[in-house]
């Protein structure tokens, strides 16, 4: 079979690269761990996201992003699939990505083998801002599906946590 | 009926609980007695309604006919809803919220856990997402059941009564039927009698911190396997599918 196909699976890759996450625009799609597979078909290419969240409302912007990117690369026939399997962890997410959100921020999430769930005070979390420990955390839920609250008890400003998911 | 018929019936029980579920917690919006329940309350619905969105996908993709999650959200009666009631019940005060959530999410955490060994791949996938969030509503019920339960005498009572008013619609939640029997011999469904005794322990660790006393079995509801509701369930529908009722397909 002959594949009419305009770009390379690793330039549609690196389109989909810059990307940005809407919600933290600091870090990409494929930072995040989001962007899992591009598959190239006769007339176009299938690109395979996987959630953060079941609910995150970020998923229908990026599959809108997605989209526009390729058609205006050229690309006609886009299709993009939300696969749930392997299940998104953050534990995909590498040590410059979280520095990223650190300089943004945003604590990043902590090795999902270093945290019991069932006691999420037990959890040391740095400032990101005076890089102290000595913080508390104020709510497992925060302005997105992803991150906790807390606030930080050396230089007292609230920040956010990218939760261990 | 045949295996697809019972995976058919099956994923609809569990978006259907997800949905009805995510949309009563979603009552709570901007009416939490605090600004951090009301956001975590409402996040929480998010997940359910996310949770409701993946199994009603498959749902659709496994019945055919081109049909979509909303067809299922939105165009279907009320007998053909597969919800456990308790997932319909009023939102009721903040101690019933925080008991009701208590019951389900601990559930959860149990049916998603073994759901994440499903032969089926999709309903594994999904259901090793939901674990993860279920996790977190765990704990967050269960440390409001630890304060409002050694929090004031009124706090105390008000949380007795929500356990000992919600506890006989948790009989439901480990009734297994026909396609529960047949899913289960293909490795797809959970066994949901073997859940039971786990959910049960559980919540009674929680309950006895919390120093409430554990309902004692007694009369059980039953019927939402047949599409059999409580009133409560007509009013949801009859709101949250009005729109799709009055304009249908429309969209925005």
């Amino acid at each position: 079979m002959v594949t009419p196909a305009t770009h390379s699976k690793e330039e549609i890759f690196g389109l989909l690269a810059t990307i940005h996450d809407p919600e933290i625009p600091v870090v990409t799609i494929q930072e995040m761990g989001m962007l899992r597979d591009v598959i190239l078909t006769e007339t176009g290419c299938d690109v395979i996201i996987t959630p953060t969240y079941t609910g995150c409302p970020a998923m229908g912007i990026i599959e809108h992003d997605i989209l526009q990117l390729l058609h205006e690369s050229g690309i006609k026939e886009v299709r993009v699939t939300t696969s749930y399997s392997p299940s998104w962890t953050t534990d995909w997410m590498t040590a410059a990505t979280k520095e990223k959100l650190k300089n943004y921020g945003i604590a990043a999430p902590i090795h999902s083998s270093c945290v019991n769930w069932l006691q999420p005070k037990s959890l040391i979390i740095s400032c990101p801002r005076c890089h102290s420990s000595d913080t508390a955390l104020i709510s497992q839920f925060g302005s997105t599906a992803c991150k906790a609250l807390y606030s930080c008890t050396s230089c007292k400003e609230p920040f956010e946590y990218f939760k261990c998911h | 009926m045949t295996q697809q018929e019972a995976l058919f019936k099956y994923t609809l029980r569990l978006g259907d609980n997800a949905l009805i579920q995510g949309h009563r917690l979603s009552e709570w919006c901007s009416k939490g007695p605090i600004l951090e329940e009301d956001l975590a309350l409402t996040n929480i619905a998010l997940d359910n309604i996310g949770l409701a969105q993946a199994f009603l996908k498959y749902a659709a993709a496994i019945e055919g006919n081109d049909k979509t999650e909303d067809d299922l959200a939105y165009k279907r009666a009320e007998r053909q809803f597969y919800n456990n009631q308790i997932t319909e019940l009023p939102i009721g005060d903040f101690a019933v919220t925080i008991a009701k959530q208590l019951l389900i999410s601990t559930f959860e955490v149990q049916l998603f856990t073994a759901l994440s060994k499903s032969t089926d791949e999709t309903i594994a996938g999904i259901a090793a997402k939901g674990l993860k969030e279920s996790r977190y509503h765990f704990v967050h019920s269960r440390d409001w059941c630890f304060r409002l339960g050694e929090g004031t005498e009124v706090s105390h009572a008000k949380l007795q009564q929500a356990f000992n008013e919600l506890w006989p619609y948790t009989g439901e939640l480990f009734e297994m039927v026909e396609e529960d029997n047949i899913l289960l011999v293909a490795g797809i469904a959970a066994d949901l009698s073997e859940l039971h005794p786990i959910w049960k322990a559980t919540v009674a660790t929680v309950l006895k911190e919390a120093t409430i006393q554990m309902p004692e079995d007694s009369y059980m509801h039953t019927g939402s396997r047949n599409g059999i509701h409580t009133e409560h369930l007509g009013h949801i529908l009859a709101e949250m599918q009005y729109l799709q009722r009055a304009y249908p397909d429309a969209t925005w």
